[in-house]
């Protein structure tokens, strides 16, 4: 009796795997979980950013007011910049989904042209940022802080005023290594026109303005980086540093990923093993790259 | 997706377009801002930034359902990637920005 229990059990068919729920590889299933998990890392980095802003409301930096810079280009072009990064990003992820689509009907050739031009796209991407993280970094009027570590701005009829141009300073010189905050003071005394906008984005005129700096600021504040930020509150420039920069380090991972499987390609790897699905992978991967983009663009610098 | 579709290119292209003009049209707005949307407030802030919302999030569908192709994938998998993420993030959203407004009035 007992030996017979055993023995069925012992011929009972084993489970030998085969039946497929998903109908997806394990590769592109665990690609997919991985993005889940990522999904949910931005939408935290991006909602404590949107904690930080609605305590922060009456006094957070506007962005259209932050990024207005364009390579080559004199004057305010807000959003400009941004939008031609987010058109890069796009474009890459239709090189890649062309580079996908060409795998999957074998055409090695098509498969390399398309990866090629979606490195590309990744290399301007990364290239755009370094540039725009470059301008954040070095500001572009500077700004005096407070000795309650308030940044407020020196304006001219409303509008900022270049604390370089009232130093009679280059901004672009090597050299400099700041301002003496007595000597913007008297400077900025003998300037009649001038004003200052406080951290609420209220104004002051001259007299006013002259009293409340001889009261309260402590030093002039020159570009932005983890401590502080003369655009404002120095939260923003973390988030920024912060955010973009994670992003932009996916992108980077996404370009090495991308140059190995050119290589691999080009050596005819997925040709022998009779199908692209790396390239599938990886593309999901860098379409990822582009959906946390569409979000960092609609939030950091749209709403 | 059908073979059939897949035989071409055209219906990748057709959602570059798609997204290039949704951008095209973001981007507009937030350098015109326009006063009727930028004054009309609505659930707690600007009508112009709903706008913005909801653009981001059709072109966000556009990029997960057809560029990763899981439109196209069974009906299981797809909503398991889905559904954590519209259960967690819109929770994440809630509380963290109910906080947030919070800590604006004790501030």
């Amino acid at each position: 009796m007992a030996d017979s229990l055993i023995q069925n059990d012992m011929n009972a068919p084993a489970w030998k795997g085969g039946d497929v729920p998903y109908k997806a590889s394990y590769g592109k299933l665990m690609m997919w979980f991985f993005l889940i998990t990522d999904t949910l890392t931005f939408s935290a980095f991006l909602t404590g950013y949107g904690f930080s802003r609605f305590k922060y409301q009456d006094i957070w930096p506007l962005p259209e007011d932050v990024f207005t810079h364009f390579p080559f280009l004199h004057g305010d072009h807000p959003l400009l910049f941004v939008a031609l990064m987010t058109f890069t990003l796009i474009m890459s992820s239709v090189t890649m989904v062309l580079a996908v689509n060409y795998g999957h009907k074998m055409q090695k050739n098509k498969v390399i042209l398309w990866l090629s031009l979606t490195i590309i796209g990744g290399i301007a991407f990364l290239s755009s940022q370094a540039w725009e993280w470059g301008h954040f970094i070095h500001g572009d009027s500077g700004a005096v802080k407070l000795k309650n570590a308030e940044v407020i701005h020196v304006v001219k009829e409303e509008k900022i005023f270049s604390i370089y141009e009232l130093m009679h300073a280059d901004s672009h010189a090597e050299e400099h290594h700041g301002f003496d905050i007595t000597e913007f003071k008297e400077r900025f005394n003998s300037e009649e026109d001038l004003g200052i906008k406080l951290y609420d984005k209220t104004f002051l005129d001259h007299n006013a303005a002259v009293e409340y700096l001889d009261k309260n600021a402590s030093e002039i504040l020159l570009g932005a980086n983890l401590k502080y930020n003369e655009y404002g509150h120095v939260l923003f420039a973390d988030y920024f540093f912060f955010i973009t920069g994670f992003h932009g380090f996916h992108v980077f991972s996404g370009v090495i990923l991308l140059i190995i499987i050119l290589i691999n390609t080009i050596k005819g790897t997925y040709e022998r093993r009779g199908h692209y699905e790396m390239i599938e992978k990886v593309g999901l991967y860098w379409h990822f790259v582009d959906l946390v983009w569409v979000f960092v663009f609609t939030f950091f610098y749209l709403v | 997706m059908s073979d059939e579709q897949h035989s071409g290119n055209w219906w990748i292209w057709k959602v570059f377009w798609i997204l290039l003009g949704l951008t095209t049209f973001e981007v507009a707005l937030g350098m015109i801002k326009p006063d009727f949307l930028v004054n009309t407030q609505f659930l707690e802030t600007k009508l112009l930034n709903h706008i913005f919302i909801v653009l981001t999030l059709i072109k966000a569908g556009y990029i997960v359902l057809v560029f990763m192709h899981l439109g196209f994938e069974e009906k299981s998998l797809k909503w398991t990637i889905l559904i954590p993420a519209f259960i967690l993030v819109p929770y994440l959203l809630f509380i963290i920005l109910t906080e947030g407004a919070y800590a604006y009035l004790m501030m």
